[in-house]
């Protein structure tokens, strides 16, 4: 079975190969039958890619030890599902997942492209085709999973502890389909610089793949939030560490993507600088993986450092990178620029969030990359972290979310910021009060916590002005109203969830670092304390066994109004024999969308225990405000205006159904 | 405003944009990163009490003291000097005698580093990798020690 997986890796390799040259070359010559080989070639290739990457899988399944990414990431008393997800907790299998996403993505354009100009189709491909022989080589050069070891060792070495969490089933997945997803972006916009054509159904091709990304990249993002904060043990959801970056720069550049493909898909404007981004975008996601596979940031991510792989991603960077801007330079000039606008329009407001969203892309960029060229070039050792991006990314981010309910009011070409603002005076009220409410009523309010209540107050409710105003309330009749609501475009209610999930999301991180308490203290059993409110009780500490791991875990009774216990929290400190390693396990316990979260120190020689806890406000809408972007996201995919061919089959209907029976 | 002042005054709007958030990205840079020392740079760089650094080393074998509630005393080296370190609140799970350590705050008036935040090296295999390159310069770390 590994013998066909790494054998069907070299297949898809050469696969890849075939991919990138043949279709192009029929593209050029202006060849049916070569262009034609480009899609069943890809679907083949995704196909191998998943045999092999099964056969690791079940090599981690079965504890196959002779193969020594299994004997160095896998122990037999690992619990199935850890067993399993362990297969990309590693360098090599990691890498292969890259390139089975890379592959399906591939394959779902050769699936759905059938209405594709063919030689756009054809160059796509080729583009992919490109990307994925790169990474094959990679994997097959320097990381090959499938390596034997003779003799086989009986156990093996266990996966690192931290990854040992459900975390790893979810988080990786879900952010290399953001990651690799914009490399259909990417390809488009090579494909269309090959062509040196582009036009308003390209963006509306591109927008729908921008979205698949973006989504899952956001997904990605807020569970890697979660999981470093329950994992880690230290309370915080972000710490503006370079990994993190990594993931959020390729999201601040497709957000910016998002936004532009809209001007382009409705006005044709901004064509030269959408393809620009798509480029960038996917550009900075081969930079994300560049500084974390390579290991030249130490984290986590880094499982192992060998000096080839970094070279080898640096070449696989340069090379895509500078070709692709390369071929932009050339290009570029080509392509039909768009026509002006109004600076005050729907469009207008979108080159506004670019140019924020871009600029904030920038600093992050900085701040990621400077400590490493500064290190390179002067041997300094700097750290760049919180207090750098609250003043470089903050004051970017805060006049940019101010106007975010302005712009889905605007109308097209020509719009009126003052009847905009008229109808977002209601928002503003609310905004208003909250941010009053919350500055005198709340104890140790600053002045910036309350600012930022009131300006993620006003981020949804300004997303639901934006519904209400499309639906009519106030200037029809309610069951026009209803039927106006129904019938809106999904677009519109993806936009209006997107806004609102980031308002969401800014409301928890403003309630959390503002509001939240903290206190550190050794508890002997039986003692309580009291923080923000709740009391709880330390039981004591209680030894006990897991499959692969002892643990000494404190159990904490939350005590309630009434003196009796409400519940408990367990934390717990895991001792992995086989790494010799600790853990700790913190102990969470949700109460609406806040959070009591403690975590387990050391113990001292009076038997004393020290435990910090935290009691974090509205901590969960930080993530839940990540799942609602998700949601517009989704519900955006689902509008028909995103399907190619659809606006014919739209107008038929529309004149077949009336619009007054639909639901 | 004609046409052409319009496309000049938003022009100039952009690039003052720019021009202030890469103004203030410099600044930042120059104020808010902080340097990475080992015990014995100190000696030779001048770092003001208050002044935000990282401190990396080795945690020093019989230094580490459990004080009132949740402080912990304990001294950094590189072997060839030691500097005391003062930190509340809980230690990593990997923070142990002998093994590399970054911390992160400033100094006190009386010379004792006041940490706010203590890494300590993320799995059994590797240090930190700027306190390898510390100790590697230093001739104090062999490569063969980190298998």
């Amino acid at each position: 079975m590994v013998e066909t997986g790494h054998f069907a890796l070299v297949l898809a390799f050469a696969l890849s190969l075939v991919q990138m040259t043949v279709p192009l070359f029929g593209s050029r010559l202006n060849n049916q039958r070569l262009m034609a080989v480009g899609g069943p070639v890809a679907v083949t290739g995704f196909a191998l890619t998943a045999l092999s990457f099964a056969a690791l899988a079940s090599a981690y399944a079965n504890s196959d030890f002779s193969v020594a990414s299994v004997w160095e990431n896998s122990h037999s008393l690992q619990p199935m599902i850890y067993k399993i997800t362990g297969t990309w907790g590693n360098h090599e299998g990691s890498m292969l997942l890259w390139v089975l996403i890379l592959t399906f993505f591939g394959a779902l354009v050769a699936a759905f492209g059938s209405n594709l100009p063919a030689t756009l189709r054809a160059n796509v491909l080729a583009v992919q085709g490109s990307i994925g022989a790169a990474f094959f080589l990679f994997i097959l050069a320097t990381s090959n999973p499938f390596i034997r070891l003779n003799p086989a060792p009986i156990e093996g070495r266990d996966l690192n502890p931290v990854l040992q969490d459900l975390g790893l089933a979810i988080h990786p997945p879900l952010l290399y389909l953001g990651y690799v997803g914009f490399s259909i972006c990417f390809s488009f916009s090579v494909a269309a610089l090959i062509e040196g054509r582009i036009d308003a159904s390209w963006a509306r091709w591109v927008r729908p793949w921008t979205l698949v990304a973006w989504m899952f990249l956001t997904g990605g993002i807020a569970m890697g939030s979660y999981w470093a904060y329950y994992e880690l043990g230290w309370g915080g959801f972000w710490f503006w560490d370079p990994v993190e970056n990594a993931s959020f720069m390729p999201w601040l550049a497709g957000t910016a993507l998002l936004h532009s493909a809209i001007v382009m898909e409705k006005r044709s404007a901004l064509k030269i600088w959408t393809l620009l981004l798509a480029i960038l975008t996917f550009s900075l996601s081969l930079l994300g993986t560049f500084l974390v596979r390579s290991g030249v940031l130490t984290s986590v991510h880094a499982f192992a450092t060998d000096p080839t792989r970094g070279v080898f991603i640096l070449c696989i960077l340069t090379l895509f990178i500078g070709g692709s801007l390369a071929l932009f330079a050339l290009r570029a000039s080509r392509l039909t620029a768009g026509g002006l606008f109004h600076p005050i329009s729907r469009e207008g407001a979108l080159v506004l969030n670019n140019l924020f969203l871009t600029t904030a892309t920038a600093t992050v960029l900085v701040g990621t990359l400077y400590p490493l060229a500064l290190e390179a070039l002067t041997g300094d050792k700097i750290s760049v972290g919180a207090p750098f991006f609250d003043l470089t990314f903050g004051p970017l981010m805060l006049p940019l979310l101010a106007i975010v309910p302005f712009g889905p009011l605007l109308a097209w070409k020509r719009g009126d910021v003052f009847a905009a603002s008229q109808r977002l005076m209601a928002a503003f009220a609310v905004a208003l009060a909250a941010m009053l409410v919350a500055g005198l009523f709340i104890d140790g309010a600053s002045v910036f916590a309350a600012l930022g209540i009131g300006l993620a107050v006003w981020l949804v409710a300004g997303a639901l002005t934006d519904l209400a105003v499309k639906s009519g309330v106030g200037s029809v009749a309610p069951a026009v109203m209803f039927r106006r609501f129904a019938g809106l475009p999904r677009s519109v209610f993806g936009t209006a969830l997107a806004h609102l999930g980031l308002g969401l999301t800014l409301l928890g991180i403003v309630a959390t670092l503002s509001f939240g308490t903290e206190k550190i203290l050794s508890m002997r059993a039986g003692e309580t304390v009291e923080l923000s409110g709740h009391t709880l009780r330390f039981v004591g500490l209680y030894p006990a066994q897991g499959p692969n791991y002892s643990e000494d875990r404190g159990r904490f009774e939350l005590i309630g109004a009434d003196g009796n216990a409400a519940g408990e929290i367990t934390s717990a400190k895991r001792f992995f024999p086989v790494r010799q390693m600790t853990t700790t396990e913190s102990g969470i316990r949700t109460l609406w969308f806040s959070q009591l979260y403690l975590s387990l120190g050391d113990e001292n020689k009076d038997g004393s225990v020290v435990v910090r806890l935290w009691w974090k406000p509205l901590v969960t809408l930080i993530w839940g405000g990540g799942l609602v972007m998700m949601a517009g996201a989704a519900m955006s995919l689902m509008d028909r205006r995103l399907r190619v061919g659809a606006p014919s089959r739209r107008r038929k209907q529309a004149s077949a159904v009336a619009p007054a029976t639909l639901p | 405003m004609t046409r052409k002042q319009k496309r000049l005054s938003v022009i100039a709007g952009g690039l003052a944009f720019l021009g202030a958030a890469t103004g203030l990205t410099f600044y930042a840079l120059g104020q808010k990163a902080s340097y990475f020392y080992m015990p014995a740079d100190l000696t030779t760089a001048s770092v003001q009490p208050g002044q935000r650094i990282r401190l990396g080393g080795l945690v020093e074998k019989g230094t580490i003291q459990r004080g009132q509630g949740a402080t912990v005393a304990f001294s950094v080296t590189d072997t060839h000097k030691s500097i005391k370190v003062t930190y509340t609140g809980i230690l990593p799970d990997l923070f142990r005698e002998e093994q590399g350590v970054i911390t992160e705050g400033t100094f006190g008036p009386d010379g004792v580093f006041v940490a706010d935040s203590v890494l300590a090296k993320h799995d059994e295999r590797y240090m930190p990798k700027e306190v390898a390159d510390g100790l590697k310069a230093k001739g104090v770390w062999q490569e063969s020690k980190s298998e």
